[in-house]
């Protein structure tokens, strides 16, 4: 074929103008090295994310207050474990292998979500996870379920469809407490008081301390911004709580007529950036548990390696 | 260390008897019993599902998105379209 070589400028200018056409960018096309790395950088945080995500609730599967409950618990890690994989295959058609990445996160080189870190001592904390994390998390998945990557936006679909129930089943147990006994409703005014700065910085850094926001914004990546996803959550849920008597830790939260918006004190973003470092109440605790499951299921994964073609018998 | 990384499948999903088998997705499985486990797994959990094709993801042919000739349409193809044949007779023939 006689085709002149694009210089790289006619082909980030192609690439741009598809973005902004609103068409999506598939496995193969060409990109630019950055829009890749990036990508690979969010998608595989997110997908550590659900991995370690189950960790927080699943150490409650064995308490659970009556099988109904542990069946729905149950589910709802399993789909964590689903959305881990959906991830990490999306990752992988920009060419990092679901290995690599899985052995950056049991090295303790890879990041994932704040919110992981923090402890879950009781069992109103798995609502609160679902109501509040998975709330938080829907709000910006709807927004990647929008974003300019193809293989990432369809995996986010799927996954938004599923959180649902993981919100609704948190809804549903927490008002529950708080319509039981005193004890009950206290535990889950503690577990909100706990839950909601973390939520809230789970949505990511201040705008203003996003310095590549132009470009993740030109190039699809994000299309809302951190601080735009805040505000849309805080709007949802805060009136949720509020209208079961729950109430976030927050004096200054309120109702603000002339914006139509909810006012709120902004969380502290130095936790965040140490506990994404490392240094949260329970980082070492989760990557501990990490590992030991890793290795306790290797035998699974020799059992599994090993081809049915090879075991197979021939009869007599 | 790195016993993790299995053959890709790719996965196709039939909602029910008469509806097309449509990609959803991929797994990651050492052989075919496994591949059709995991995509039961992971895309069967709760849509309706009558049957699943698993296709390892070397095995599937694909065009070139960057290729600019193999869906060019430079020239005039009304002769093959509905719309090329504006017969005024009413009655609907097909939907």
């Amino acid at each position: 074929m006689d085709v002149q070589e694009k210089t790289y400028e006619e082909k980030l200018a192609e690439f741009e103008a598809r973005i902004a056409r609103g068409e999506k960018i598939e496995p193969g096309d060409w990109m630019p090295d950055e829009y890749r790395k990036q990508l690979i950088r969010m998608i595989g945080q997110h997908a550590h994310s659900e991995i370690v995500g189950m960790l927080p609730e699943g150490k409650w599967i064995p308490h659970a207050p009556g099988f109904r409950r542990k069946l729905t618990l149950i589910a709802k890690v399993q789909d964590e474990a689903g959305h881990g994989q959906l991830l990490y295959r999306a990752a992988e058609t920009l060419g990092k292998s679901r290995g690599e990445m899985l052995e950056e996160l049991l090295d303790g080189k890879a990041k994932y979500s704040n919110v992981f870190n923090y402890p879950t001592p009781t069992w109103a904390d798995v609502g609160m996870i679902g109501w509040l994390v998975d709330g938080a998390a829907v709000v910006n998945q709807r927004m990647i379920a929008k974003c300019s990557y193809g293989p990432y936006a369809r995996a986010m679909k799927r996954i938004c469809f599923e959180e649902s129930f993981h919100i609704k089943q948190g809804q549903d147990l927490l008002i529950k407490m708080v319509n039981g006994t005193e004890e009950q409703k206290q535990m889950a005014q503690e577990s909100l008081n706990r839950w909601w700065y973390p939520t809230l910085m789970m949505l990511g850094m201040p705008d203003s301390d996003s310095p590549h926001l132009g470009k993740l914004k030109r190039w699809g990546v994000k299309v809302k911004t951190n601080d735009e996803l805040r505000q849309e959550f805080v709007d949802l849920v805060a009136p949720q709580l509020k209208s079961v008597d729950l109430h976030p830790p927050d004096d200054d939260l309120h109702y603000d007529e002339e914006t139509g918006h909810w006012k709120f004190t902004e969380p502290d973003y130095d936790e965040l950036k140490r506990v994404i470092k490392g240094d949260g109440p329970c980082n070492k605790e989760r990557m501990e548990a990490r590992r030991k499951a890793h290795e306790e299921g290797r035998w699974v994964r020799e059992a599994l390696a090993v081809s049915k073609r090879k075991k197979e018998v021939p009869a007599a | 260390m790195n016993d993790t990384q299995l053959p890709i499948w790719e996965v196709f999903h039939q909602e029910k008897r008469g509806a097309p088998h449509v990609h959803v997705g991929a797994v990651h499985a050492s052989d075919e019993e496994m591949a059709l486990r995991m995509a039961k797994e992971q895309f069967a959990r709760r849509l309706e599902c009558v049957s699943l094709w698993v296709v390892r993801e070397e095995h599937v042919v694909r065009t070139n998105y960057d290729d600019p000739f193999f869906f060019a349409r430079n020239t005039d193809k009304r002769y093959r379209e509905v719309h090329g044949f504006p017969a005024p007779l009413k009655g609907k023939h097909s939907e």
